[in-house]
């Protein structure tokens, strides 16, 4: 056999994965999303944009991945430095900050539920210091805002790691030498982190924000486990329609969105933070 | 290159290997049930109810897997469900896919004729056997009778009264003690479909938009001030009620009985209030049907009939709390869930203002939607604070043209209809 094949062969079990689970389900779900009793159809589209609750679910779940974002990435960003700057106990410290990562989703969801619950741990604690007298609800449908504090508050515990990681690994690549020289003219701390990192962190930020995004947009278990369904979000109203009203097809239609609204921001990363040709390290 | 081909080769045999060892284990009956789903239940139902039976495989479900791996089946014409257990709505859906049940034998037990009789699901054939029986009551800890409204009898209690009741404990305690089950996953729905509109307006379809639902919607209003706000949280009403969040409920009797199970002597049960229409109530009656394309069919009914026996039926009973569908003799150690919710059970079934208002029949897989639209309604006037009149009428809209997609005829309580139930 010639060598020339073998990279290809070595390419085709992950090729043939992603065609059978990956492509062809998608091209199933697009077909499903406009399709109906008689054929081609726009109705679940129209289904799923005319119901009362969709207005709501875009804009919570477009709001909820606007603020969580940019709070992992600034959080990211600081942890990573720290890590990048550190001598001793690297790996340790870095193995603490990572361990949220290695919890599910749902999981992380009931670890804060257990502290916002009614009878939870943030609320035997403020009895416990008699801040106050019976325990209050926190998580109820009158207190959305508490219930968006709480699924942030979640999110960015569970998820800010990932973004970590990658910045680390950025953060390595970059040569000691542009520090050395930017020392060189007087610049300080700051300066360096926003003439020097940053600007060749750019790929790395480039992956980690686009990962993030779209699992921010596809954002679920932990919703579902502190808001049940007094938050709504896109995902959830896919499951819902799929599951509980029985209609893929208008579930169908719900996916398509997250899918467009996802591509949509990874164009947009790919095309604000791209490395100009000739400037790669 | 050799070596990876040999490689290649030798991890293909293992997944066919793999392939049919899971191929060869499934020997058993799967039961393939929308019942008994909390994780404790199914647990008894293996260890207790099925223990006497060789070979059987309980697999019960969520809704929404149940249905589409049921359909799945028959897309395919073919597959390994041996036996469906699901509710008279789940099963009336699909009449062509179940076997005739008619030769099970049932020799020496006495099935309610009223329950045989819907398992023709208006064929001549046998589609299902009733497997079990429910409906929803009213649990009380004893600690809020002392707040019970002047004159008002348990057994026979008025919406109105169970207002005043729960106003007197939340002013009496200091915070709201009503509870009701208006979670992800609780059975809100079932109470306004069957009890709190056809009180009020004697009809669950057709009065949809009247001014005594009005009524009734603004009645329940008027009960929610003084439910506890937590209870958009709340499934199963067994948990609040039993931590002391709740001291007055409605629910699911198999949502109820861990309360009564775990403090036997806290708390009393009692059945759903009545309206100007009468003591609405809905029945629960859940059915045991075999697939056209179940693996072994006589191993599937032997397995049902297996189910219908006197012994099987009262551990059914202990192990869900689901009454049996046949005369069964009930073992004198009963737990005491059931002990105290058959009481309520009886007394609200048999009561002189009694009405039924069954489950939705002939929806198709649009049941989920007939759902969404009381959910909704509650949802958006209640909580959401929406104008009632504007919500309902929107609502009704959606409800009929629900009617008008799924064919489906009026069933009780509404009077019956030629074509599609109308919303008026």
């Amino acid at each position: 056999m010639p060598q020339k094949a073998l990279p290809y062969l070595l390419l085709l079990p992950a090729t043939l994965f992603l065609l059978v689970f990956f492509v062809y389900p998608f091209l199933q779900i697009a077909i499903l999303a406009f399709s109906g009793p008689e054929g081609f159809t726009l109705k679940p589209f129209l289904t799923m944009a005319t119901h009362w609750k969709f207005q709501t679910t875009l804009s919570n779940t477009i709001l909820l991945t606007a603020i969580i974002v940019p709070i992992q990435l600034v959080l990211a960003l600081s942890m990573a430095s720290i890590v990048a700057k550190l001598k001793t106990g690297r790996n340790t410290i870095l193995y603490i900050f990572t361990i949220p990562l290695g919890l599910s989703d749902l999981a992380a969801g009931i670890i804060w539920l257990a502290i916002f619950e009614q009878s939870g741990f943030l609320n035997s604690m403020l009895v416990g210091l008699g801040l106050t007298e019976r325990p209050m609800l926190f998580l109820g449908y009158q207190n959305l805002w508490m219930i968006f504090v709480a699924v942030i508050l979640a999110e960015v515990w569970r998820a800010t790691a990932i973004v970590m990681v990658i910045l680390v690994s950025g953060m390595g690549l970059i040569p000691k030498e542009y520090y050395e020289a930017a020392e060189v003219f007087g610049a300080g701390p700051w300066k360096r982190f926003t003439k020097v990192t940053l600007p060749m962190l750019r790929p790395s930020l480039q992956t980690a924000l686009i990962l993030r995004t779209i699992a921010a947009f596809e954002v679920f278990a932990v919703v579902v486990a502190l808001g049940g369904t007094t938050l709504p979000v896109l995902m959830g109203e896919t499951f819902n329609w799929q599951f509980a009203l029985s209609d893929r097809n208008v579930a169908a239609a719900y996916a398509l969105v997250i899918l467009v609204i996802s591509i949509a921001s990874t164009l947009f990363f790919l095309r604000v933070l791209r490395t100009p040709k000739g400037a790669t390290i | 290159m050799k070596r990876t081909l040999r490689t290649l080769a030798s991890a293909m045999l293992a997944i066919s290997m793999a392939a049919f060892t899971a191929g060869a284990a499934n020997a058993q009956v799967l039961f393939w049930s929308s019942q008994a789903a909390p994780v404790e239940e199914t647990q008894k139902v293996r260890e207790q109810v099925l223990k006497g039976f060789e070979g059987v495989d309980f697999q019960p479900q969520e809704p929404g897997p149940f249905i589409t791996r049921i359909e799945a089946e028959m897309a395919a014409g073919s597959g390994s469900i041996g036996v469906v257990g699901g509710l008279h709505g789940d099963l009336s859906r699909y009449a062509d896919n179940w076997v005739d049940l008619s030769d099970v034998d049932l020799a020496g037990i006495a099935v309610s004729p009223a329950f045989l009789e819907l398992g023709k699901l208006g064929t001549t054939e046998q589609k299902y056997l009733p497997w079990m029986q429910a409906t929803y009551v009213m649990a009380a800890n004893k600690q809020a009778l002392e707040y019970l409204p002047d004159g008002a009898d348990l057994n026979a209690l008025t919406y109105d009264q169970v207002i005043a009741w729960a106003k007197a404990m939340a002013e009496g305690t200091g915070s709201p003690k009503f509870g009701f089950p208006a979670g992800p996953k609780g059975l809100k729905h079932r109470f306004f479909q069957g009890f709190l509109l056809p009180a009020y307006t004697g009809s669950e379809v057709t009065k949809f938009r009247s001014a005594e639902a009005e009524e009734a919607w603004n009645k329940f209003k008027e009960l929610w001030q003084y439910t506890n706000p937590a209870s958009t949280n709340y499934d199963f009403m067994q948990e609040p009620l039993l931590t002391g969040d709740v001291w007055l409920a409605f629910d699911h009797i198999a949502r109820l009985g861990e309360a009564f199970n775990q403090k036997p002597d806290d708390f009393v049960a009692f059945p759903a209030p009545a309206g100007p229409k009468g003591r609405a109530f809905m029945p629960v009656l859940a059915g045991m049907a075999i697939p056209k394309s179940a693996p072994d069919v006589d191993a599937a009914k032997a397995l049902v009939k297996y189910m219908m026996q006197p012994e099987t039926q009262a551990a059914t009973l202990v192990a869900t709390n689901f009454f049996p569908v046949t005369d069964a003799t009930l073992p004198a150690d009963l737990p005491a869930s059931a002990k105290a919710l058959g009481p309520a059970v009886t007394a609200m079934t048999s009561a002189s203002d009694a009405l039924p208002a069954l489950l939705p029949v002939g929806l198709g897989d649009l049941g989920g939607q007939f759902n969404q639209v009381y959910i909704d309604t509650f949802e958006r006037a209640v909580l959401g604070g929406q104008d009632l009149r504007q919500v309902l009428d929107q609502q009704a809209e959606t409800l009929r043209a629900l009617m008008v997609q799924a064919n489906a005829p009026c069933w009780l309580p509404d009077q019956p209809s030629e074509g599609p139930c109308p919303v008026e």
